[in-house]
C-alpha cells in the first residue's frame, strides 16, 4: 500500500470529508476535511480537529474522492425543474374565508 | 476565448458585488485563486508557527490550571492551522506543497512569532494582544467572499475568545500581584505592544495586496481601520488593570472618537518580515525539527494502514 511520507500519488495521505451531527436528531453538517491513512484514523483525526469542545455527538468521514457533486455552472438548468411548479407549495391553494386549514 | 473569460470575469465581479459566496468549484479568476492561496496559506503557517513561542512555556506554567489552559490553547492553534490548510486545499493546492514551502523558508508567516517569550507574563500578553488582534482581523475575514475561508474563520473566532480571555486573566493576575510581578507584566506589555500593532500589516496606502483583496470581498475592512479598532478596545483593558501602553502619543481624539497613536517603526516590520527578526532562524529550525521527529509517527500510521488494508477496505464497502 502506502509508504511513510510518500503516500498516494501526490505525496500525501488520502483526503476525507468530515460531517458532524451537532446533537442527537440533528442533521449531519459538513465541517471540513482531514488527511488520514485509513477510515479509522480519519475518524480519530476528525474528532481531534473538529470536536474539541463537544461540537458533535456523531461523525461521518467520507473519502473526498467518493463525493459526487453538481456543477455550479449548471445550477440554473439542473435545479430548474423545481422552480416553476408553484402548485407544490401550500400558498398556491386557497381555502374558504375564515377557515384555517 | 478572451471574450469568454472577460464575460466570466464580469459575471464573477457581479457575484462579488451582490455579496454572494464563492465556492470551490465555482469559476474564479486565476488571480483570485492565487491571492487566496497566498493569503490563506500564510494564515495557516502563522497558526502552526504560533505554537512555538507558547509551547516554550508549557512545562514552566506556574500552576496546573495555567498549564492545562495553555496546552488547550496551543492544541487549538494546531487545529486552526489544519482548518485553514484544508480550506486552502479546496483551491487545488496540496497541503504537502504548502508545508514544504513553510519548512524550506519560502513561505511567510505572521512576523510577531519571531519575537521571544522571555517571561510568563509574555504568555498572558500574547493572549491579550496577539489573539486580541487576531480576533479583530478574523471577525472581518469571517465575512470573506470565499466560502471555505469564511467558514474556517467562524470556527476559529469562537475558539480565539478563550485564548484572549485566558491571556488577559494571566496578565491581570500579575498586574494585581507583587511589585516584581507588576514589573514583569509591564515589561511584557512594553515589548509586545508595537509588534502587535504591526500584525495588521502596512498602512493601506503601502499595502500591495489590500486593494485587490478588498475589491474581491476577501477583506471587508482596511488594515488601518482594523488596527484602530484594536487600539480602541485595548486602551480600556490596559486602563482597567493599570498597565501603561508604551506610546507617549496615545491620546483620545474627541472629534473622531478614536485613540490616536504614535508612528509605527515600519523599518523594524520590514526587517522581521525579511528574516532578520530576533528568532526567525530558530523558529524555522524548531519547526523542521518537529516535522523530522514526527516522521516515525507518520511511518507507523502508514505501516498500520497497510497491515490492516483488507479490513478497512471491507469496512469502507
Amino acid at each position: 500500500m502506502v509508504a511513510a511520507d510518500e503516500p498516494g500519488t501526490n505525496g500525501q495521505w488520502p483526503l476525507w470529508e468530515v460531517f458532524l451531527q451537532p446533537s442527537g436528531g440533528a442533521p449531519f453538517e459538513h465541517a471540513g476535511s482531514v488527511h488520514a491513512v485509513d477510515a479509522e484514523s480519519a475518524l480519530q483525526n476528525a474528532r481531534d480537529v473538529y470536536t474539541r469542545r463537544g461540537e458533535g455527538v456523531n461523525l461521518w468521514v467520507v473519502p473526498s474522492a467518493a463525493i459526487v457533486a453538481s456543477a455550479p455552472s449548471d445550477a440554473g438548468p439542473f435545479f430548474d425543474p423545481g422552480n416553476d411548479k408553484p402548485y407544490r407549495h401550500p400558498q398556491f391553494y386557497t381555502s374558504p374565508r375564515g377557515v384555517r386549514v | 476565448m478572451a471574450a469568454d473569460s472577460a464575460a466570466a470575469e464580469r459575471a464573477f465581479d457581479a457575484r462579488i458585488a451582490a455579496g454572494e459566496t464563492i465556492e470551490p468549484k465555482d469559476w474564479m479568476p486565476e488571480r483570485y485563486r492565487k491571492q487566496l492561496i497566498r493569503m490563506m496559506s500564510q494564515h495557516a503557517h502563522s497558526e502552526i508557527v504560533g505554537m512555538l513561542p507558547e509551547g516554550n512555556w508549557i512545562t514552566r506554567a506556574p500552576t496546573l490550571q495555567r498549564k492545562v489552559g495553555l496546552l488547550a490553547k496551543v492544541q487549538d492553534e494546531a487545529g486552526h492551522g489544519l482548518y485553514i490548510y484544508c480550506g486552502t486545499e479546496t483551491l487545488g493546492v496540496d497541503r504537502t506543497e504548502l508545508v514544504d514551502q513553510l519548512l524550506s523558508g519560502k513561505a511567510k508567516y505572521a512576523s510577531i512569532f519571531n519575537y521571544p517569550t522571555l517571561s510568563w507574563a509574555d504568555i498572558g500578553t500574547i493572549g491579550w494582544f496577539v489573539d486580541g488582534a487576531a480576533i479583530v482581523n478574523q471577525t472581518m475575514l469571517a465575512k470573506a467572499s470565499y466560502g471555505p475561508y469564511a467558514r474556517a474563520m467562524v470556527r476559529i473566532c469562537k475558539e480565539e475568545n478563550f485564548h484572549k480571555r485566558q491571556g488577559f486573566e494571566i496578565i491581570a493576575t500579575l498586574a494585581a500581584g507583587t511589585p516584581e510581578q507588576r514589573r514583569m507584566a509591564q515589561d511584557a506589555v512594553n515589548r509586545w505592544w508595537w509588534p502587535s500593532l504591526m500584525m495588521f500589516g502596512p498602512n493601506d496606502k503601502d499595502s500591495p495586496n489590500s486593494a485587490e483583496l478588498t475589491k474581491w470581498g476577501v477583506k471587508r475592512k482596511g488594515n488601518d481601520e482594523l488596527r484602530q479598532r484594536f487600539v480602541n478596545l485595548t486602551v480600556a483593558h490596559a486602563k482597567a488593570i493599570d498597565l501603561v501602553l508604551p506610546d507617549p502619543d496615545l491620546r483620545y481624539n474627541a472629534e473622531t472618537g478614536n485613540w490616536d497613536f504614535g508612528t509605527i517603526d515600519w523599518a523594524e516590520f520590514d526587517r522581521v518580515i525579511h528574516g532578520e527578526g530576533p528568532l526567525n532562524r530558530e523558529r524555522l529550525a524548531a519547526r523542521n525539527k518537529a516535522h523530522d521527529e514526527g516522521a516515525w509517527v507518520r511511518a507507523a500510521a502508514s505501516a498500520y494502514a497497510a497491515k490492516h488494508a483488507p479490513e478497512s477496505a471491507s469496512r469502507a464497502a
